[in-house]
Parts: structure tokens; C-alpha cells; sequence
């Protein structure tokens, strides 16, 4: 999957961070900068803020989960960015990945599951994160609303965690029957 | 009358009450309304929690997710060709924009390039879907409003889109019409095809387009309603990721068919070098619910003119991409006249058998009717993807309803929310 990384992004990185861990990957056209998690905020904000860089817009935030992937990855859970830059027509992918500290079935809050949101950079994040963290249960610090987004409150699972079955675990079953004489 | 609606804890009736509105709702005059889910002008399910001052709203949350069915699950099970019936159901007022959106996307991951043909008749349908889903829109807008002839004008020309759809999928709602490396089926019959769309796009469209512009377009009371309402500035729309006829009302020049130009946008599209459709990108710079209205007319316009230079020359030759590839289905003839037909297709319906992708992920996007529509698809080598998140437009130009409607009255809820051109299925899918 590695190939020669082109993208003059990556070039522009490299040199402004000498002392960071990067990974750059390219499929198809596509170049995909693999950042540590802890240095997400600070080169998106590079990314967002440089002249040569200039990417204003972000197109969409993706969780992805990697259990028993068949591709050796550096982490379970991987969060995806489509950065694009109007002004020089580019399109640019960040990528960072987190692995969890406990079970993953249940909903239980993970402090090894949180990376920097980056809402103060594009505001168009925030309903994309809050989308990640209901599905996957990955949280962003600094988030301003950070609440589950398409299901409701206190749903029992993160239900694109690949751990969750496609059937669901009985939600439906759960449910109080209201029957004709009683409605 | 001003009145609070508090939850009751003893009831339990609202579980979605969250501290985020409560601490909002004693604050003097204030008075909280749900707006939706069930509500004529939501259209479908949608449900605001307004915070009101008066009629002014001084607070709005939207709630969404009342149409969550898991769709990305979903396609965790079906292979690339059966998830096509699904992307039908995201938008479903132009269900062939997301069948192309798809498998564009999936093209890009196997690496195909489709035949010239497969290409102008997607670009043909494409821009049927657009108009299908614009005229909706604007008809809608009209009707929100208090217009509903307007409605009516807007609404019966889609009907012979339909029929289009009908004719070449043999479905009208959810034609699910493309399929790996080419079209579910060539066409019944290229002349009738062409009959169809003529007479759509040169007598029933430019009848309906000009009545609904002399109904609507300089009324003084559809003006007044809807200029000034609902403004976002150009910075507000790329900062907040907002594409289609959104952001282009205000002022934003992005489109993906120019800018990152696929079937018959770009350049060469018939490998011999042929040219690019040739169409404008129209923009307005006010950025409110009136300039949204007529960005949406004028992509109709252009619309019909990207059909009137293909619909006269559509390229013979095949719709299935390389038929000895092993990647896309064989016609029926030779599925039932030939034992290789017979196998190719058994490659490719058997579940333990199927693509062989490479273990990759890519992402691929259309321009639809409401903006950047795209699909991120991880592959794991077999023939169902590891994992499938579209990039809905709805959703993302959704997530700025509260910001345009603050300050504005209750009564120009529907006309922001039409022109938003919210679409539940694709919001929540």
C-alpha cells in the first residue's frame, strides 16, 4: 500500500515538525498523513493555518474500527479527517489511531479512547464527532456538546464497534409491550 | 399565553431532555416549544427544541436520528453490488445521485474505469436525479411558504423523471441502477430512451421552470419571506463544511464535477479525447434562503443543458466495463447460453466467492443535488466492505440549522429548513 508519498503536503509537514513520528501511505491518488494521537491538534492546526498548506475545509470525520482487520495496523480504532483546500484544490487525509484500556462491548467510558477535537479549528466537526463518539465511543476533548448524535441517550452499545452484532443485542426485545386494552 | 413545558420526572415523558436545554428554560419570559418530529413542514422527522423570546427564537437544538436505521452497519453484510438498494434509500428524491455516488466510490477501490457509454448515460441520469431532487426543493419552498401552486408546478414534471427511471430500471422510486463496472442493464430501447428525456427536458421541464418564475421569483411576498433570512457568510459556509447549493449561495466556488471532474465532467471521458460537458457553476453572494432558491433554478437550467449535448450522442458499444475482467456480471444471455457465462456469474453472486479488492481504503464523491456526497470504503480483500461511512450532505448542511435560525422568528423555521433541503433518510440513515 506504501508507495513514494508525492503529495507536496507531505514535504511541507516534515520539515515543520523534524522531531514528530509520521506515517504517509497513498492508494489510488490518495494520501493519507498517520499522526500520533497526542500531536492530532497541533498539525491540524499547522494544516488548517499555513500558507502552503491552507486546508479550510474539513469534508468529513470517519471512525473506523479494526478488529481482526486482515492488514497489520498500529491501532484497533482508527479516525479518519478529508481535509480539502479550496484555494489550491487538494485534498489531503489525516489519520490517527487509538487503542482501548477496557471491554469494549459495553459503553463504559474508556480514558485511553479520547483525542483533541478539532472544533476550534473547523466548526463543521461538530456534528462529525459527536457521530464518531455515539458509534464508536471514542470521545474529543473540547468538544462544546459532546452527546450521542443519532441514537438516544442511554442506548446500551456503540453499534459500529465491530464487536456489536449487526442483529443488535436484543434492544428490540427489551422494549415494554403496550398491548390494545392497555393503550 | 407564555408557558413552561417542564419535564415531568413522574411521567418520565421526555428521556431526551438533556441538561443542555433545562438550564435554558427558566430564564423569565422564555417559553420552550418542540418543533417536530411529527410536523407538516419537517417534511419528515425531524425535531427542534426551540428556546422562544416571544415569536423571536432565541435558542434552537435539533434533535435528530428519529430515521436511524443503520445503514453503515448494514453494509457491513451486503456486497458491493447489493448495497446499491440501499444508497437508493439515503436520498430517496434522487436515489440514482447516491447509486453512482456508491459505486463511483467503489470503482475507485478495484480500480475500473468504465466504458463511454456506462459513462453518458450516468451523466444523463445524473442530472435528471439533480433535477428531480432541485425541483422538490424549490417546489417545496413554494409550498412551505403558503405557495402551493407553486408546489403543484414544481411536482408534476418529476413524475415523467420517474417514468425515465421506470423505463430504464423497471423501478421508479428506487431504480438501485448501476451496479460494479457498468449499468445494472443497457438500455431497453436507445430511441425510446432518447424520446423520453427530450420531451422531458424540452417541453414539460422549460414549462414548468418558467411558470414557477413568474409565480415566485419577483413575489413580493416570497421575497420578503425569505431575503435576509437564514444568512450564512462565505467564511461561516467552508468553516462549517457546508457544499451543494449552500454554500454556492454564499459565494462559495466549489464543484466537485469541476473541480475534481469525473464521468463526463472531465476531460477525455471517452478515452479517443473527447471534451467536458460544458456548463456554468452558478453563484450568489447574499447567502439567504432567496439566493439558495435561485442557485437551485439555474443548476436545473444547466442541468437540462448538459443533458442536450449527450442525448445526441450516446456512444455505442458496451455498458459493462472489460466483460472478461471477472468483475462485473455477464449479460443473461450468456449466463444462461454459456458454461463461462454460467461461471462468471456464480464468481461473483456465491457468497464464499465474489471480488477480490485490495486491502485498501478509499474515498470517492459526487456532487449531487445537495452537495459533496461520498462514500469512505474500507476494504478487507473480500467481497463485502469492512466498513462503509457516507458523507451525507444533509447532515453536515444540517448541523448549521441553529446558526441561521437564531434571531429569526418561528415562522421562518420552514423557510430555513426548506432550503436546506433536508432529506431524513440520508440525515440519520
Amino acid at each position: 500500500m506504501t508507495t513514494t508519498p508525492d503529495h507536496p503536503t507531505f514535504a511541507r509537514v516534515k520539515e515543520s515538525f523534524p522531531d514528530k513520528k509520521f506515517r504517509a501511505t497513498e492508494f489510488r491518488g490518495d494520501s493519507t498523513l498517520v499522526v500520533e494521537p497526542g500531536d492530532l491538534h497541533e498539525v491540524m492546526q499547522f494544516l488548517k493555518d499555513d500558507e502552503s498548506c491552507k486546508y479550510d475545509f474539513l469534508s468529513d470525520v470517519i471512525g473506523v474500527d479494526y478488529l481482526n482487520y486482515p492488514a497489520k495496523m498500529p491501532g484497533r480504532f482508527g479516525v479518519v479527517y478529508i481535509l480539502c483546500s479550496y484555494e489550491r484544490d487538494l485534498r489531503f487525509y489525516v489519520k490517527t489511531f487509538l487503542d482501548p484500556s477496557v471491554p469494549t462491548e459495553g459503553i463504559e467510558e474508556d480514558p485511553a479512547l479520547v483525542i483533541d477535537s478539532v472544533t476550534d479549528i473547523w466548526a463543521g466537526a461538530e456534528w462529525t464527532e459527536r457521530e464518531v463518539f455515539d458509534m464508536f465511543g471514542i470521545r474529543f476533548k473540547g468538544h462544546p456538546d459532546l452527546r450521542r448524535i443519532l441514537l438516544w441517550e442511554d442506548y446500551p452499545g456503540h453499534p459500529l464497534r465491530k464487536d456489536y452484532p449487526v442483529k443488535g443485542r436484543g434492544e428490540r426485545e427489551m422494549y415494554k409491550v403496550v398491548d390494545r386494552t392497555d393503550a | 399565553m407564555p408557558y413552561t413545558l417542564k419535564p415531568d420526572e413522574g411521567l418520565d415523558v421526555d428521556a431526551e431532555t438533556t441538561p443542555y436545554v433545562d438550564q435554558m428554560v427558566d430564564t423569565g419570559d422564555r417559553w420552550t416549544l418542540n418543533f417536530g418530529p411529527q410536523h407538516p413542514a419537517t417534511h419528515t422527522t425531524l425535531r427542534l427544541v426551540l428556546q422562544l423570546d416571544g415569536e423571536r427564537v432565541a435558542r434552537c437544538t435539533p434533535h435528530i436520528g428519529y430515521l436511524h436505521s443503520g445503514f453503515e452497519k448494514v453494509a457491513e453484510v451486503l456486497d458491493y453490488n447489493q448495497y446499491v438498494t440501499i444508497t437508493s434509500r439515503t436520498n430517496y428524491l434522487s436515489p440514482l445521485s447516491n447509486n453512482m455516488a456508491w459505486h463511483h466510490a467503489v470503482e475507485k477501490l478495484f480500480g475500473i474505469d468504465i466504458t463511454p457509454r456506462a459513462k453518458v448515460l450516468r451523466t444523463i441520469m445524473a442530472e435528471l436525479a439533480r433535477m428531480q431532487d432541485h425541483l422538490l426543493c424549490v417546489g417545496a419552498a413554494a409550498l412551505d411558504l403558503g405557495a402551493f401552486t407553486g408546489f403543484l408546478y414544481s411536482f408534476n414534471p418529476r413524475e415523467k423523471i420517474y417514468d425515465i427511471c421506470d423505463y430504464i430500471a423497471g423501478q421508479r422510486f428506487h431504480p438501485d441502477w448501476t451496479r460494479v463496472g457498468g449499468l445494472m442493464q443497457d438500455l431497453p430501447d436507445e430511441d425510446t430512451f432518447k424520446l423520453m428525456v427530450k420531451e422531458f427536458i424540452n417541453d414539460d421541464l422549460p414549462t414548468a421552470i418558467g411558470d414557477l418564475e413568474k409565480l415566485v421569483e419577483r413575489n413580493r411576498i416570497f421575497m420578503d419571506r425569505t431575503q435576509g433570512v437564514g444568512v450564512i457568510s462565505k467564511e461561516d459556509a467552508i468553516n462549517w463544511s457546508l457544499s451543494g447549493p449552500l454554500a454556492r449561495a454564499s459565494g462559495v466556488r466549489r464543484d466537485i464535477r469541476k473541480d475534481e471532474p469525473y464521468l463526463c465532467y472531465a476531460d477525455n471521458w471517452d478515452y479517443q479525447g473527447a471534451e467536458a460537458v460544458k456548463f456554468s457553476v452558478p453563484l450568489a453572494s447574499d447567502g439567504d434562503v432567496y439566493n439558495r432558491f435561485l442557485v437551485r433554478i439555474e443548476e436545473i437550467k444547466q442541468a437540462r443543458a448538459i443533458i442536450n449535448q449527450l442525448i445526441d450522442n450516446i456512444p455505442g458499444g458496451s455498458v459493462n466495463a472489460f466483460a472478461d475482467s471477472k468483475m462485473t456480471k455477464p449479460p443473461k444471455e450468456d449466463v444462461y447460453g454459456s458454461i463461462e457465462g454460467l461461471i462468471q456469474h456464480f464468481e461473483l453472486v456465491m457468497s464464499n466467492r465474489g471480488w477480490k479488492p485490495p486491502v485498501a481504503e478509499c474515498y470517492g464523491c459526487n456532487e449531487t443535488a445537495n452537495g459533496e456526497f461520498g462514500y469512505f470504503i474500507v476494504s478487507d480483500g473480500g467481497n463485502r466492505p469492512w466498513r462503509v461511512k457516507t458523507r451525507p450532505p444533509s447532515f453536515i448542511n444540517y448541523s448549521t440549522m441553529s446558526k441561521m435560525i437564531e434571531g429569526h422568528m418561528l415562522a421562518d423555521i420552514v423557510a430555513v429548513l426548506g432550503s436546506i433541503n433536508v432529506v431524513a433518510a440520508e440525515l440519520d440513515r
